[in-house]
């Protein structure tokens, strides 16, 4: 492909960077990146991915918008209250770079069908506010090596970490088992304040783009975390578990399973 | 004696910086390593600038110069992919 002139303005700060130049944006171009949630961690990773030109965003919500979530969810807005969240990311991440691609995906993710969804994707985000899909969402990128890149915010704290299945740790090695039902409250359960996503939506989306790019280190076998109020970063090691049930060398878990009857209640 | 003849040429007159380095990196981009690319350009800050980014991005610049009223030749080699 060879670039428009305004495409030529339009990346020219990615461009001139010697990790990306003209080579790099074409790749970011030509990938296809789906994000889980069109919520508060969705909606900047996704309008920064959009900004950076990344040709193919799916993008899956099954929530319509709600006035509660416009204290932090970006791409959405107050004409657009009862729209569902991946149409009305559609059309922000469209009208900022019409070189993108959205593909709003309004189902609930689940065993059944996440696996053909993901199938098309290079690289998945995930910005789920639940323990089911988060896990879902691990296990699925372990079994079929896809590249995941995992965020979670709660009240001030927030959470990047980078999955590269097999060459790295997975959210299993970090976490076993989702926490039983009602000891962890989800974000509909809890507060947070409004720019928290921000921040670790604009971690995910940079270490999207570094994949795409294989440029740097990505945060593979380690957590990076976010507190808000002291202002403070600090990196977590994670390896990789021999005795993963995923991704260890004998797993046990071989194929998706859901946990959504386990955990419904603590979502509304 | 250095071989100035240029693989490529490109005439960039009109445009300024940034887009002045962005044109001639995606023109670099494009050739062989060894290749030579001529740049013709007319503004100032470019014909100081577009050098020393070439540099910075680890090719020869093999010459910089005015050769009329307004315009500049800037001779680069490409050194690495």
């Amino acid at each position: 492909m060879e670039f428009t002139d305004e495409q030529i303005h339009r990346y020219s700060r990615h461009i001139i960077l010697p990790e990306v130049g003209g080579k790099g944006q074409k790749r970011i171009l030509q990938s296809r990146v789906l994000i889980v949630g069109a919520g508060g961690l969705g909606c900047p990773v996704g309008y920064y991915l959009a900004a950076a030109g990344v040709g193919t965003i799916g993008i899956v919500d099954s929530d319509t918008i709600e006035l509660s979530n416009l204290q932090r969810q970006i791409a959405h807005n107050t004409e657009r209250l009862g729209m569902p969240k991946a149409d009305s990311a559609k059309l922000t991440f469209e009208a900022l770079n019409p070189d993108v691609t959205v593909i709003p995906i309004k189902e609930r993710l689940n065993k059944d069908n996440i696996l053909d969804i993901i199938r098309d994707y290079d690289i998945v985000v995930d910005g789920s506010d639940n323990f089911p899909t988060r896990y879902l969402v691990n296990d699925a990128c372990v079994l079929t090596g896809k590249p995941l890149v995992s965020g979670a915010i709660l009240r001030f704290e927030g959470q990047v970490t980078t999955i590269l299945p097999r060459d790295g740790h997975c959210y299993r090695c970090l976490f076993e088992e989702p926490p039983p039902p009602g000891l962890v409250p989800s974000c509909q359960e809890a507060g947070v304040l409004g720019a928290l996503p921000g921040v670790i939506g604009a971690l995910q989306a940079m270490e999207v783009l570094k994949l795409i790019l294989q440029k740097g280190e990505p945060l593979k076998n380690q957590l990076l975390i976010y507190n808000a109020l002291t202002t403070s970063f600090r990196k977590v090691r994670v390896p990789r578990r021999s005795d993963c049930p995923v991704c260890g060398d004998s797993p046990t878990i071989t194929e998706l399973h859901d946990y959504e009857a386990e955990y419904c209640q603590m979502r509304f | 004696m250095e071989d100035l003849r240029p693989d490529k040429k490109i005439d960039i007159r009109g445009l300024v910086c940034p887009y002045t380095f962005v044109k001639s990196k995606l023109a670099i981009e494009d050739m062989e390593v060894g290749e030579v690319l001529e740049i013709l350009l007319d503004y100032e800050e470019a014909a100081r600038n577009v050098p020393k980014s070439m540099q910075e991005h680890g090719h020869t610049v093999l010459k910089v110069e005015k050769v009329n009223d307004k315009d500049w030749i800037i001779v680069v080699r490409k050194e690495h992919d």
